[in-house]
């Protein structure tokens, strides 16, 4: 490990050298080293501790009071949101409050609230129930008003019928009843009060099934609604009056009004004592209303004072959980004078750390130091990348397939570069890629405000991946202009055209062709193959072999990648049996087809390629005849033929066996003669034979093993020539679905030279244009890439079984709790 | 669906499983009851509560907990992701999912009941209902005077009505006679439920009518050790019994005129599956047998994930959850009333 110091900074290509430390620290000064280090953030820290549960250990009472702490908070915001005051964010005076402190003033301040809140509570209860009781008494008085009037009327009726009709007709029995029914009046008593609108059907009837029918139910709807004085929310009532008789009844109409939560409120049928109870009532809710007003200012200003520290008060509080928590990985001395830490931190922030333990053990007035103290180890650090807003992003894409094992070459740095250009070889558009560019430019403005704010899960990744799309537009703008393509009009912008009619009629340009007139176009496609009948067989046979390049380009970087990896780790057996193979075999084939295309372009010949490919395996022998390319390629194609066929059991036998060798060397002791060559890497050698010796070697596991990769990578290397023909492909739908927009919307509308249709047909061409063009494609070549570059790109060389370095920092704490 | 539930299941059916799936992986595992049988207090429990599952309901609960808000706390959890499971089925499932409340919903008539006879308070007695077996008018069975008030006023509008036909009486209510209710309830509940999985068939109805068949036998035994020593006859003793089971019908009849628990024992001992649970228990015990029946069902549940394309998981999950917050609460009460020796004896371990 120590040589890593010595070697160039490698930034991005390899991940930063990480050192297992131990940190002895005097119990005295612990709290403030953690809090330094957090506020550092290079320190990752390891549960020594991991075998106990959370409240068994040491500091389990101060995360619980932090706990407590933050509940009070939680409680504080809630009722700050209820009263409409939002934290203000500018409270930052860093008045240094400690803890204890804090938690006395949290406790006090909640007491205080509670009580208000009480208090009010009581207030507002018997300040609706005064309120239902009003509403009650207007309602049911109106009842009683309209019964009575509607009675007398019905009196004076059968009195008027009485005397009309003569005393024959009239029946004794109702004379009777005429005659008790004030009696009867008197016996039946009444119940009023409200119940909720929704509950009222099934009052009415199990209130009937109940008494049997024997009740008179009336029903009144309140306008608006009224609050419940129970629960304090707002609810749609009615006002009911139950008329019954006998005790009997009484009882269980009380009963059920309980169980559907009506309440009931007194009533007198006396109309002079109505309007004293009203009048007493409006009284008490004047004198309720002032008073509840004054407690709700009085909790407003409460709850502003608590808003004005809300944000420093929870930052603390966050922030002292985290220390506990680290406080609690740390094991303690058996003296119980000094706590051990043990974690990871890159190398080059030693000096810092020691620096920041030195300050926290004269900021406590500590009599011992905190040791600082190097550890050995067998086990693999994480793996830590020093990016920034630009190159993060890129990072992301690789890590989203695996971390990269520990200084293992990162594909991060070519992915840089790579991704946006596959990604632009399907998205060959200038027009489009000024779009993306002009959106995108548009988050990168902005970025100062958006990344303050939240955003919504997609405008957040779009926002994630600004300098991506960014790169992503720059390079489709690039191949756009080499394509020739402004959705899918061409130009000129290069120099004028270098194909021109035959004759100044142009008469048979569409069936005989053109001719060169001028020199070639001098960058990309020429204008005039747009709109011709060979365009496609002309344009499919330049991407085509195009992808076919930039395929095997990048799966050869890929394996030179493998190759620095082995260099690097010291694997002499994975450069010459898995790296030399692995070269050989891909470039005997696809190199030499490669070789075959470029060669092809140059002398502009007309060989069929496919058949020369097809024949260099059936019969290496023939002749390649009008095939034939240049000099001595049929002698050219045995050689790589035998090549490629000695490349296979290459790649397949030695390993394994050699692996064996090894371990059985190993066994007998003669393994030291390994380490003389590698003397400036000691530790490191030490360390890994440190860790293999205790493997078992299992033969047949390492032979299927090798024999499976073998297979892979030569079954892989066709199938991955061909999946990057997806570049093609996706170029060619892209291009396609653009001319069909442009032709059959844009042009078709233009023809009807009505400015209507015109309108529409813009309309629909901007719709299709970016749902489809720019939203759509731009997802479908983003997501081919990342195929590529997951698949065919890293699996030549990427192990991908690392893990993160998570550093203890405050600056992470925030991010995580919004 | 005739045995051929893989095709169609998932089209209605898939969802909701895979959710019921993701809930059963949060149940607690012997490791987790280890911890919290470990813990001194209640703000240990809670503190480890709060890195499962149940977190998030407990997080604003102020510091001096009691057991009864730990346990409600659970319950609420568990109520909502069931309703969360109920807005999201269709039919049959979501009938499905309305039987499995019935049970607590039986619960509740019978402990509001017996609550008004002994003039508690309705309101009191509302807070201590199972919140899965509530129904609207639920308060005003404080009202009824008798069975047959009972059914009229109430229990009409509910699912229960029709489990009520077997029980109307004019007799005033009593204790002895709100046990015959609960008991009578529960077996036209228990041989709906059977009838419904039935219907449904498939995999549904295998597991489902091996999972009720243990509860009713279950049930069974636990009204005859219950009702030796009462006035109880052996015919009437005979009409509780689930007409469904291992047991039914010459269990039925056996168990119908036992004297004592150790003649229970005898006629249990014939069936092989409950051989083992009577085997694990002394004579003349019957204490720890709850605990053994409860064992024996959380295994019979835990298996009904074994399979899938069926209902069976519902049931199961929900009451591997109840059970799971029975054991949340023995622990509770243990810790609170500084009982730790005992904390062993009453939880049943699910995984």
């Amino acid at each position: 490990m120590g040589g890593g110091t010595h070697r160039p900074t490698m930034d991005l290509l390899r991940s930063e050298p990480m050192q297992l430390v131990q940190l002895i620290i005097p119990i005295e000064s612990a709290h403030r080293s953690i809090s330094y280090l957090g506020d550092l953030g290079f320190f990752q820290f390891k549960d020594l501790n991991s075998e106990k549960s959370p409240f068994q250990r040491t500091y389990a009472t101060q995360i619980k009071r932090c706990g407590e702490m933050a509940r009070k908070l939680r409680f504080f915001k809630e009722q700050m949101v209820k009263a409409g005051l939002s934290p203000s964010t500018r409270s930052a005076i860093s008045d240094d409050v400690d803890l204890d402190n804090l938690e006395v003033k949290l406790g006090e301040l909640e007491a205080e609230l509670m009580e208000m809140n009480a208090n009010h509570e009581k207030l507002q209860h018997s300040y609706n129930e005064l309120i239902e009781y009003k509403l009650v008494v207007q309602k049911a008085g109106e009842f009683f008003h309209s019964a009575q009037s509607m009675a007398a009327a019905k009196q004076r009726e059968v009195e008027a019928q009485q005397r009309g009709e003569g005393s024959i007709d009239s029946p004794l029995l109702l004379e009777q009843e005429m005659v008790t029914d004030p009696s009867k009046q008197v016996k039946l008593g009444f119940v009023s009060g409200l119940v909720p609108r929704e509950k009222s059907l099934a009052f009415e009837r199990i209130l009937f099934r109940a008494t049997r029918g024997n009740v008179f139910l009336k029903q009144s709807v309140l306008e608006g609604s009224v609050t419940d004085p129970a629960s304090g929310e707002k609810a749609e009532k009615n006002v009911f009056v139950v008329f019954y008789s006998g005790e009997r009844a009484r009882n269980k109409i009380v009963k059920i009004c309980e169980a559907f939560g009506a309440n009931r409120y007194p009533f007198t049928e006396d109309l002079s004592k109505q309007f004293q109870i009203i009048t007493e009532v409006s009284g008490r809710l004047e004198e309720l209303k002032t008073t509840i007003d004054v407690g709700l200012v009085h909790q407003t200003n409460l709850l502003q004072t608590i808003a004005y520290h809300f944000e420093q008060w929870s930052h603390l509080v966050k922030k002292e959980k985290s220390i506990y928590h680290t406080l609690s990985m740390l094991s303690i001395d058996v003296t119980k004078k000094c706590l051990v830490a043990e974690g990871w931190c890159p190398v080059f922030a030693t000096n810092k750390i020691q620096n920041v333990l030195q300050r926290a053990t004269v900021d406590s007035n500590s009599q011992i130091g905190t040791i600082f103290h190097i550890l050995q180890t067998k086990e693999s650090p994480p793996t830590y990348f020093h990016t920034n807003k630009f190159t993060s992003a890129f990072q992301e894409i690789v890590d989203a397939y695996g971390i990269a094992k520990y200084q293992e070459a990162n594909p991060g740095v070519f992915t840089i570069i790579t991704f946006p250009f596959l990604f632009a070889v399907m998205f060959g558009d200038w027009g489009h890629g000024i779009c993306l560019f002009l959106a995108t430019s548009y988050f990168i403005i902005k970025e100062k405000k958006f990344s303050s704010q939240k955003l919504g899960d997609i405008t957040e990744m779009i926002f994630g991946g600004r300098y991506v799309i960014m790169m992503m537009a720059l390079f489709s703008i690039y191949t756009g202009l080499i394509y020739n393509e402004f959705f899918s009009v061409p130009f000129e912008l290069f120099g004028p055209s270098a194909y021109g009619c035959r004759d100044p009629a142009c008469r048979d340009a569409s069936t005989a062709g053109l001719v060169k007139v001028r020199a070639t176009y001098p960058f990309g496609v020429d204008p005039k193959w747009h709109g011709t009948r060979s365009e496609l067989p002309f344009l499919n046979s330049l991407k085509m072999k195009m992808s076919i390049l930039l395929g095997v380009a990048q799966m050869n970087l890929g394996i030179i990648l493998s190759y620095f990896n082995a260099k690097f780790s010291g694997n002499e057996l994975n450069i010459r049996y898995q790296f030399l193979p692995q070269m050989i075999f891909l470039n005997s084939l696809f190199g030499y087809l490669s070789l075959l295309i470029v060669v092809k372009w140059c002398i502009g010949s007309q060989a069929d390629l496919y058949h020369v490919m097809i024949y260099m395996f059936l019969s290496p022998t023939d002749d390649l005849g009008e095939n034939q390319l240049f000099f001595g390629q049929k002698f050219l194609q045995i050689v790589l033929l035998l090549a490629a066929l000695v490349a296979v059991p290459w790649m397949l036998f030695p390993k394994p066996f050699l692996l064996k060798k090894q371990h059985e060397e190993r066994h007998r002791g003669q393994s030291y003669a390994l380490l003389e060559n590698s003397l400036d890497e000691s530790d490191e050698m030490e360390v890994r034979h440190g860790s293999s010796s205790h493997e078992e070697f299992e033969f047949s596991e390492v032979f299927v093993h090798q024999l499976i990769h073998t297979i892979e990578f030569v079954l892989g290397a066709v199938s991955n020539t061909a999946s990057y023909l997806r570049l093609w492909a996706l170029s060619l739908a892209h291009s396609e679905l653009s001319s069909v927009f442009y032709d059959k919307v844009l042009l078709l509308a233009w023809g009807f030279n009505n400015i209507f249709i015109l309108i529409i047909g813009i309309f629909v061409f901007i719709c299709a244009t970016v749902g489809v063009l720019l939203v759509m494609e731009t997802l479908s070549a983003f997501l081919h890439a990342l195929r590529l570059h997951w698949v065919e790109f890293q699996s030549k060389f990427y192990e991908g079984d690392g893990y993160k370095f998570q550093p203890f920092s405050f600056a992470s704490l925030d991010a995580e709790d919004e | 669906m005739y045995g051929f539930e893989a095709m169609t299941f998932n089209i209605h059916g898939g969802y909701l499983e895979a959710i019921v799936r993701g809930h059963r992986a949060g149940l607690f595992t012997a490791a987790d009851y280890n911890n919290l049988c470990q813990c001194e207090t209640l703000d240990d429990i809670k503190m480890h509560l709060s890195a499962t599952e149940y977190g998030p309901y407990l997080q604003n609960e102020p510091s001096p907990l009691h057991t009864t808000t730990i346990v409600e706390k659970c319950t609420l959890k568990l109520v909502d992701e069931y309703k969360h499971m109920l807005c999201q089925a269709t039919e049959p499932l979501s009938t499905f999912l309305e039987y499995i409340t019935y049970g607590h919903m039986i619960d509740n008539v019978v402990l509001i009941v017996t609550g008004t006879l002994h003039e508690r308070d309705v309101q009191e007695l509302l807070e201590k209902c199972h919140p899965l077996g509530m129904f609207d008018s639920i308060a005003t069975l404080a009202v009824a005077q008798n069975m047959r008030e009972l059914y009229r006023l109430v229990l009409v509008d509910t699912p229960l009505a029709p489990y009520f036909s077997e029980c109307i009486t004019s007799e005033d209510l009593d204790d002895m006679n709100i046990e015959i209710m609960r008991n009578t309830l529960y077996k036209a509940y228990l041989e709906d439920f059977y009838k419904f999985c039935q219907k449904l068939g498939g995999a549904t109805a295998e597991i489902m009518s091996d999972l009720l068949a243990f509860e009713a036998d279950r049930r069974a035994v636990n009204i005859t050790i219950n009702s030796i020593g009462t006035e109880l006859t052996r015919d009437d003793r005979r009409k509780l019994y689930s007409n469904f089971g291992l047991l039914y019908p010459y269990g039925h009849e056996e168990l119908a005129v036992c004297e004592d628990i150790d003649q229970v024992r005898g006629a249990m001992e014939k069936y092989p599956p409950y051989q083992s649970i009577f085997s694990k228990l002394s004579y003349g015990e019957s204490q720890m047998l709850d605990k053994a029946f409860y064992e024996e069902e959380v295994k019979r549940l835990c298996l009904a994930f074994e399979q899938q394309f069926h209902y069976g998981v519902f049931f199961a999950y929900m009451r591997l959850r109840e059970q799971e917050i029975r054991n949340l609460m023995w622990i509770s009460e243990c810790v609170a009333q500084n009982q730790k020796s005992r904390v062993h004896d009453s939880v049943v371990f699910i995984f």
